[in-house]
């Protein structure tokens, strides 16, 4: 039975919506490990200008890096509704993003998200890989990959 | 059957004999003569050829089948070994290898009969002179003793005696025939009305292993007599000491077998002439052939033992040389490193409860501090053992080389030996896997590079056989392994020369190099300087490969030279990769740990210490002029205060080379776990190689001070 269930919403997911600056980015939460309070980062040296640094995550060392600074944003304005979201692509490596709130949870099927064309007319547009539409608000989805991999922007 | 399953031990134990026979006909080369390294041999090569028939693996089988003939007939005395024998026999080895690496690889033993190779080894038992005659004696034996079974046989109507006997299983039926045992074959019936025949064969079976007996072959195989696949009667094989009747007896003894028919084997008598012969060598080796007998009496291994000291005085070295098989489970690595991540996990908890503790002096602590003391011993001596399960002696990397010196030898057209010591030195698991290929560098470097022609050795009065050595030992918390020759040592102006033609440095450079920054020239990319580009080394991917690879491990490696007289590259290895014994600095507001074992002293300096040479900061402590380093420029760190004038400096070393390290502040000596910074961090200065998790949840790095170097 619950085999069934699953397997008819299959086609929908769930997301965290996250805000950076005035924007809202969804997070597919199937790569979601963990939401934590911001706590003390402990810098690396001479690294990639957006890591911002390592953290104690129980007892392993996980890098946290800024979105913002990723995105080409300004830096990161701490605030008490900043949270850093570790998030696993792969076993064993996870990585925390710093976003400026957490919102909600929210489920989307696939007639309620847009692809975008990677032509579009925003720099970073190559870390969305859909809009998706929630009553009349417009969610970015990130693509994690193209977020956390070292990929310069041309 | 599916034989999958013994895959793992079967390459295991491969390599093992592989590696046996490489060491044993070492020996052989030298020693023609010596009669055990020719059973030793003859054992392994007979084991390897069981082992792959069981396997299935028929290409390998045949060639170890036809090594194991040419060893059979030097055993004989019938092929006298020499160097081209020898040869032979190393490129079969090396065959076999090649299996052994596609089956491990692929699970097949790949296509390749190496056909010269067996034509090679066949001519050499033809070319034995009378050899060939009774080519390959004691299977010819085995044959000859299925064809004309003893009389006692009534009337050759046995179903036993119609069972076609196996080539392995002959041998050992021939084999216990010249120990002087016996050989029965018995057709064994159980009543038809018995219904668990499977148990009742079971218990024959088991009767005649307690009678000290061992069954070499059944008709049908055992794995079906178990699983009861057969109608009411089965044939077997006995080698026992016990007598005819006694066997008969035992096996009569189990109820519902309704009749037991058989007869001794005997075997012809020319090979007995031959087995007496060979009778006191064999007496002591025959403890190990026993191996395969599932339960010898104690009391019979006993007078072996005792026959073989008191017989011939090489049987008894052999019984004594044998190193008694170390009792051993084999456990995956993996299971190991979650052992280590909890003891990791164990001592962080530990540091937070010291930093707890401490952080509280205020009376009535006692105990508890004592319990934290407690504690900590605990949790150090279990990191240690659990470091020592992960411990392998290097012996196995270093096993190989002997043969790779050999073959050097022959190729080069030197004459050289190889001295090891220090097989026995242990390193952590993951550090010998990698260590291999290094050292075979070296090695093959100071053949090859090191060492002069032989008539260049007699005009300067040396030896004429070069002397390459490795020597491994222990030392703190590091392993050192030098490996060296006493052969030209390295032509510092030759370095000089080549880095100037290769546009590496200007002459300029040169001129001001010592000779100790020339020597490490060597170790830059595309380096070379042979003369003259052999296949062994000379290509220049070699000393920076080494110094990478072993940089990697955490270690480092460093060269001393004496023109004319040799040089000497000594690696240093960490003991352990996971846990270490760090001082941790305070760099402005940060927490650093910099390794226990990269530090020489730490010293107190005042600012006007520090002198200016080329522009670069300086001070002469002792006599010797050290930079000094600023650790807060060269991290990146923030700082509001300046320096004040006196100045904490830890001198740390990289092999001779000291530096002196500007820090704030001292924290103390701390047992830190090593954490990577995972894949996506790229520090790339290189100078923080990991992270470690203090006591109170904080995340310290850790620097690598020899790229500071």
């Amino acid at each position: 039975m619950d085999a069934l269930n699953i397997a008819r919403e299959y086609d929908k997911k769930q997301y965290i919506v996250i805000g950076i600056g005035d924007e809202q980015y969804g997070i597919d939460i199937a790569f979601v490990d963990n939401i934590l309070r911001m706590q003390s980062i402990t810098r690396v040296p001479d690294t990639q200008e957006y890591f911002k640094g390592v953290i104690n995550l129980r007892g392993e060392v996980v890098p946290v890096m800024s979105i913002r600074i990723k995105m080409g944003l300004d830096d990161d304005v701490i605030t008490n509704k900043s949270r850093i979201i570790i998030v696993k692509l792969e076993n064993n490596a996870p990585i925390g993003i710093i976003v400026d709130e957490v919102k909600e949870v929210v489920t989307l099927d696939e007639t309620k998200i847009d692809t975008v064309s990677n032509s579009g007319k925003k720099m970073d547009a190559s870390f969305i890989n859909g809009v998706g539409k929630v009553e009349d608000q417009l969610i970015s989805l990130l693509e994690l990959s193209t977020v956390i991999n070292e990929k310069e922007m041309a | 059957m599916d034989v999958s399953q013994y895959l793992e031990i079967f390459l295991d134990e491969t390599g093992e004999h592989l590696q046996n026979l490489s060491d044993q006909l070492m020996i052989l080369e030298n020693e023609p003569e010596n009669e055990d390294t020719i059973n030793e041999i003859f054992r392994a090569a007979h084991s390897l050829k069981g082992m792959a028939g069981t396997m299935g693996y028929k290409r390998m089988q045949n060639l170890t089948h036809d090594m194991e003939n040419v060893f059979s007939e030097v055993r004989n005395g019938k092929i006298k070994v020499n160097s081209h024998l020898v040869d032979i026999l190393f490129k079969a080895l090396d065959a076999l290898e090649e299996y052994k690496d596609n089956i491990q690889n692929t699970q097949d033993e790949g296509t390749n009969e190496n056909e010269p190779i067996i034509k090679a080894l066949q001519a050499i038992l033809n070319g034995g002179g009378e050899a060939a005659a009774d080519e390959a004696a004691p299977a010819a034996a085995a044959e000859k003793e299925e064809k004309a079974p003893a009389p006692a046989a009534e009337g050759g109507s046995m179903k036993w005696q119609s069972y076609k006997v196996q080539e392995a299983e002959q041998h050992v039926m021939a084999d216990a025939i010249v120990k002087g045992m016996h050989v029965y074959g018995f057709d064994v019936y159980v009543q038809e009305s018995c219904i668990l025949k499977a148990a009742r064969a079971f218990l024959v079976f088991k009767a005649i292993e307690e009678l000290g007996g061992e069954i070499v072959v059944s008709n049908p195989p055992v794995q079906d007599i178990e699983d009861e696949k057969f109608e009411f009667d089965f044939s077997i094989f006995v080698v026992t000491e016990a007598s005819f009747d006694d066997v008969k007896t035992a096996i009569l003894s189990v109820s519902e077998i309704e009749k037991a028919e058989g007869a001794e084997i005997d075997i012809e008598n020319p090979i007995l002439e031959v087995a007496e012969e060979e009778e006191e060598a064999e007496a002591a080796p025959a403890k190990e052939e026993e191996k395969t007998s599932e339960a010898p009496a104690v009391v019979e291994q006993a007078e072996v033992a005792q026959s073989a000291d008191t017989k011939a005085a090489p049987a008894k070295k052999a019984a004594t040389n044998k190193p008694v098989v170390n009792r051993t489970v084999r456990v995956d690595i993996e299971k190991l490193d979650t052992l280590m991540n909890l003891v990791s996990e164990l001592i962080i908890a530990k540091n937070s409860l010291v930093s707890f503790g401490s952080g509280d002096v205020s009376g009535g602590n006692g105990e508890f501090n004592e319990q934290i003391e407690y504690l900590e011993s605990v949790t150090t001596n279990l990191h240690e053992s659990v470091m020592k399960v992960r411990m392998v002696p290097i012996e196995s990397v270093l096993a190989k080389f002997p043969r790779m010196i050999r073959d050097l030898s022959k190729k080069l057209d030197k004459p050289m030996e190889l001295t090891m010591t220090g097989e026995e030195t242990e390193l952590d698991r993951t550090v010998v896997d990698e260590i291999g290929d290094p050292l075979m560098h070296l090695l093959r470097n100071s053949a090859d590079h090191g060492l002069e022609k032989e008539d260049v050795r007699r005009a300067r009065g040396k030896n004429p056989t070069g002397h390459v050595f490795l020597n491994a030992y222990q030392e703190g918390n590091n392993v050192i392994i030098d490996v060296g020759d006493d052969g030209n040592g390295i032509d510092v102006a030759a370095v000089k020369q080549k880095a100037i033609d290769r546009g590496v440095i200007s002459h300029e450079q040169a001129e001001a190099m010592s000779d100790k920054e020339a020597v490490d020239l060597l170790f830059g990319a595309g380096f070379s300087t042979a003369k003259v580009v052999t296949d062994v080394s000379g290509r220049g991917v070699g000393l920076d490969v080494v110094k990478s690879k072993i940089e990697a491990l955490g270690g480092d490696v460093s060269v001393k030279t004496k023109l004319g007289e040799g040089s000497t590259f000594s690696v240093r290895l960490p003991l352990t990769l996971a846990i270490i014994q760090a001082l941790m600095v305070i760099v402005g507001e940060e927490k650093y740990a910099i390794a226990l074992g990269s530090i020489d002293t730490i010293e107190a300096v005042t600012e006007s210490d520090i002198k200016f040479v080329e522009n670069k900061e300086v001070i002469n402590l002792r006599g010797i002029v050290i930079p000094i380093i600023r650790l807060d420029t060269v991290l990146g760190v923030q700082k509001d205060k300046k320096d004040d004038d006196n100045l904490i400096v830890v001198i740390v070393k990289k092999g001779d080379a000291l530096a002196g390290l500007v820090v704030d502040e001292l924290m103390g000596q701390q047992e830190i776990v090593i954490k990577s910074l995972g894949k996506y961090i790229n520090c790339s200065s290189r100078i923080i190689n990991g992270a470690t998790i203090l006591g109170d949840g904080e995340v310290a790095l850790i620097i690598d001070t020899n790229v500071l170097f």
